[in-house]
């Protein structure tokens, strides 16, 4: 099934990721491009065949109930491009 | 000086030969002027190196000794450096100066090294030819008109033209083995879990793995030994004692059972680099190794689950981009779903935004199964050839890569040229075994690489294979002209 415009400008919605309209046409003719290679996996017969998600199959490790980390505001604030009193600054969200 | 190889200069260091002051400038010098030809670096830490330098000569001075005690280096740009700008070669990470260090950092430190800076890369590690950096392509010192392979394209380049003897590096899908081999390098990808992931900038979380780019096996020892380690930063990090990997390197090849996969020699193989491949094989041959041809049936779906698991883990990876904590911020946004999608589409290049859209799609409602599920399903089919070859051999042999170094541009016009060219190298990330990639030969003037693969936390017999293939051979000791 190959994607179109709009599927395109759902997922670049579902991504937020702002597309240049004149950039929409090349951005669909790859991902239909990718999809079609991704495609060749569908004739793969996987049948009673178990997912891999870690190759040693470790799972994650739990760590003891305990505050370790000092705070670290400033530091991280000191890189954000817009803060104030402590805060992130965004535009406003409500009326 | 240039041409030494890390254990040359740590020898020299502990000779008192030299003074890793003297060495660091003699380097620095030579990226001022060598690099605006080759691009490969994207900040150079002039004053932290000196500040290193001195330090290492001073630990020295004191009675300390170790092999990576004043030894140069760079990072990968995607290795967060405290206070340095990591910028992922992005544009959206132009302005990011990371608040701490990532663990590769701070180990290879702690030994000595001096970071004489941060490398270029396709951005977000995302690409096989060093071409997507916001910073420019990368060219590759063989032939300034070639790409040098890609992502860890700036690591390799510099490596390569002798600027400095190692690199860090990372490897996704092949991104420290192809561009070690386009240059003539030797590099090496861990076993998925041997070094710590924490304050790498993620790109694919389950394939990411960090490791070194060096001329020689026995440099790749001496990085790899400051790089290796449990690390409880990182969740899918391995607790597993880490092996003395130099004094396993001259073990011995008599008796290695090395295995042949007969699906590598497909229609895409360069004759020249299969032929090249061969010629390795007659080499370790001589070596005592015995030759067995094998088999890996699901080679040809790695490409296509990788690009389902990779740009799933991206697009779930790259959404903590907002435009909102750190990096690049959009002019006077509009609302908040304005500030993510401009910040985001204005702060991305076009093949992150590709494989952000491949990923989020692969991810959305009704889709899951049949893609990222059975993508995982095709990943344990590929990790069970392995499982079913390691029961006969001790290591897997092939070519690296298909092709050697292609020209710049020759294949942007279609993403999926660039994806083909990392066909034997995927299988190692999505199985998490460990790989090398060592210098085997040229085609007209490019060099080719063979890799190996063994099975889990075996690096160190990779490292005494290719070392051993070392003594035997002088592919890995040419450099190329101007350099």
């Amino acid at each position: 099934m190959a994607l179109d415009r709009s599927d395109v400008e759902k997922i670049a919605h579902l991504a937020r990721l702002g597309l240049n309209d004149a950039d929409i046409p090349r951005t669909t003719e790859a991902l239909n491009s990718i999809l079609g290679l991704i495609d060749q996996m569908q004739a793969v017969d996987t049948t009673g065949i178990e997912p891999l998600a870690h190759p040693l199959e470790a799972s994650q490790r739990l760590r003891v109930d305990a505050v370790t980390e000092i705070n670290h505001r400033d530091t991280y604030q000191a890189i954000a491009p817009a803060v104030q009193d402590g805060l992130y600054l965004v535009p406003k969200v409500l009326d | 000086m240039h041409q030494m190889t890390l254990a040359e200069i740590a020898r020299g260091l502990a000779d008192k030969k030299f003074s890793s002051e003297e060495l660091t400038r003699t380097l620095l010098a030579r990226i001022a002027q060598l690099d605006p030809q080759l691009n490969s670096f994207i900040t150079v830490t002039e004053d932290l190196a000196i500040t290193q330098a001195q330090a290492a000569d001073a630990r020295r001075a004191a009675g300390e000794t170790g092999a990576l005690l004043g030894a140069p280096l760079a990072h990968k740009d995607l290795f967060c450096t405290k206070g340095i700008r990591t910028s992922c070669a992005s544009k959206m990470l132009d302005n990011f100066k990371a608040p701490y260090d990532a663990t590769v950092v701070a180990s290879l430190a702690a030994a000595g090294t001096v970071t004489l800076g941060k490398t270029n890369m396709d951005e977000f590690a995302m690409g096989s030819a060093n071409e997507s950096s916001h910073y420019g392509a990368v060219k590759n010192p063989w032939n300034l008109d070639h790409v040098p392979g890609g992502s860890s394209g700036g690591s390799a380049a510099a490596v390569a033209a002798r600027l400095l003897p190692g690199a860090t590096g990372t490897d996704t899908g092949g991104s420290i083995r192809q561009p070690a081999a386009l240059t003539n390098l030797t590099g090496l990808k861990p076993t998925y879990g041997r070094v710590s992931r924490w304050g790498m900038i993620a790109y694919a979380s389950s394939l990411d793995q960090a490791g070194p780019m060096a001329r020689t096996a026995e440099d790749c020892a001496l990085l790899l030994q400051g790089m290796a380690g449990f690390d409880v930063n990182d969740s899918t990090s391995i607790d597993e004692p880490v092996p003395d990997y130099s004094a396993g390197l001259n073990a011995s090849l008599q008796g290695l059972r090395i295995g042949v996969p007969k699906e590598y020699f497909s229609a895409g193989l360069d004759p020249r680099i299969a032929d090249l491949v061969m010629a390795s094989v007659e080499a370790l041959k001589k070596l005592g190794a015995v030759v067995k041809e094998i088999s890996l049936p699901n080679l040809q779906h790695a490409i296509p689950a990788y690009y389902v698991i990779a740009p799933a883990e991206a697009s779930s990876n790259l959404s903590r981009f907002d435009g909102v904590r750190f990096g690049y911020r959009c002019e006077d946004p509009k609302d908040l779903t304005d500030l993510y999608k401009r910040s985001r589409g204005e702060g991305f290049g076009p093949e992150v935004q590709r494989r952000i859209m491949v990923g989020a799609y692969a991810l959305s409602a009704g889709y899951y199964d049949a893609y990222y599920l059975q993508a995982q399903k095709i990943r344990r089919l590929i990790k069970n050839d392995f499982m079913n070859a390691f029961a006969e051999v001790d290591v897997i042999l092939g070519p690296t890569t298909p092709n050697p170094a292609w020209k710049i541009g020759a294949k942007n016009a279609d993403p999926i040229a660039e994806y083909l060219e990392d066909f034997y190298t995927i299988t190692a990330n999505l199985a998490g075994l460990p790989g090398l990639s060592m210098p085997a030969g040229f085609a007209d003037g490019l060099p080719v690489g063979v890799q190996l693969l063994a099975p889990y936390f075996q690096e160190g017999r990779l490292l005494n294979v290719a070392h051993q293939y070392q003594q035997v051979t002088d592919w890995h000791t040419r450099s190329p002209a101007g350099f």
